[in-house]
């Protein structure tokens, strides 16, 4: 039993160093930022991945991808996030939405537009959470998030058909 | 009682989602240091900053006030402290005669659920990240305090200890004209 604000702080730190490494090298430009949200990515991921497999150990097997989309949001979303999704939506050909009125790890940062553009290194880790977690449901995607006020959030998940 | 049970589940989650994301951490750093004496300095830096933010957590969520002495502080950080946010209750022990040095004992290290080192990393500290932790909270409250592992369970040793050594008081200096 970790306590959560043990995560938050962790998280933070992690962000941080990640970050702080790419600019020490001097000017940041577009593409230095855009790999570190892939490091960050890479490292939800696996992240993800981790959980799920504990998670799911004795749940039973899913019917089909909006059953394990299901899933995503109320139990995983409830164990990771602490709170269920507020709304999911999809157009029914692999493309879901997943809105979070009050996602945890925003909720401390600030509550309106303030910060909005530093909000994407801070939803990193979790979009790759989300992809490892469904990656080993079977299901590969590419997960985006988007945040026009916080601490509201929507994370766009797109499967990708093999 | 389904509540109950419930609430165990995700705290149980909550916490395996802080050691798998600790783990992700350590595997990244050992990607961008060559060595592993980098890989723990940082881990203990990062702690640090952690700990110095922490420790306004901890003071505003328990009532406790200022320690009397080492003892007390040993005893909150073991009972209270690690309790809170770890769920576990290290014991403390080897006192010094002085009573300025002491063992943190941990039976089970939650940082080091699901870990085994590999053996090309044998210098790594892999729970450094408490160290800093420790370092950094109590740095806060005026104590300056020298944390290492001694004895780690991922390195074959029978427990993890921590060492805690307290070197000075740091004098406040407040501003003139404050009380």
């Amino acid at each position: 039993m970790a306590d959560e604000s043990l995560f938050e702080f962790l998280h933070l730190e992690i962000v941080s160093h990640i970050f702080s490494q790419q600019s020490g090298k001097g000017e940041m430009d577009n593409k230095d930022r855009a790999a570190c949200i892939s490091v960050l990515e890479a490292m939800g991921f696996r992240v993800g991945q981790g959980l799920i497999e504990r998670l799911t150990r004795d749940s039973p097997s899913f019917k089909d991808e909006l059953d394990i989309m299901k899933f995503v949001c109320k139990d995983f979303w409830t164990r990771v996030f602490r709170r269920q999704v507020d709304n999911l939506r999809t157009n029914h050909q692999g493309t879901y939405v997943l809105q979070d009125n009050k996602f945890a790890l925003l909720t401390q940062l600030s509550n309106g537009k303030q910060y909005l553009d530093q909000a994407p290194k801070y939803l990193a880790f979790s979009c790759g959470v989300v992809r490892g977690a469904l990656s080993n449901l079977g299901l590969e995607s590419v997960v985006t998030a988007e945040v026009s006020s916080m601490p509201s959030c929507k994370f766009q998940v797109v499967i990708q058909k093999s | 009682m389904s509540r109950q049970s419930n609430r165990t589940t995700d705290k149980k989650m909550s916490s395996e989602l802080f050691t798998l994301t600790y783990g992700a951490l350590v595997t990244q750093l050992c990607k961008d240091y060559e060595n592993d004496e980098e890989v723990n300095k940082q881990l203990d830096k990062m702690g640090y900053n952690i700990g110095v933010r922490l420790i306004e957590d901890f003071l505003a969520r328990s009532t406790i006030g200022r320690c009397q002495d080492f003892r007390e502080t040993a005893d909150i950080i073991a009972k209270v402290a690690f309790k809170m946010y770890l769920g576990i209750t290290p014991s403390v022990t080897n006192w010094s005669p002085a009573g300025d040095e002491f063992s943190l004992i941990l039976e089970n290290n939650p940082l080091a659920d699901f870990v085994e080192l590999p053996d090309n990393h044998n210098t790594l500290i892999y729970s450094n990240l408490l160290s800093g932790v420790l370092r950094g909270a109590l740095e806060m409250v005026q104590m300056a305090v020298d944390v290492k592992f001694v004895q780690d369970t991922l390195r074959g040793d029978n427990v993890t200890e921590i060492r805690m050594k307290f070197i000075k008081r740091i004098e406040e200096n407040l501003p003139a004209g404050e009380e």
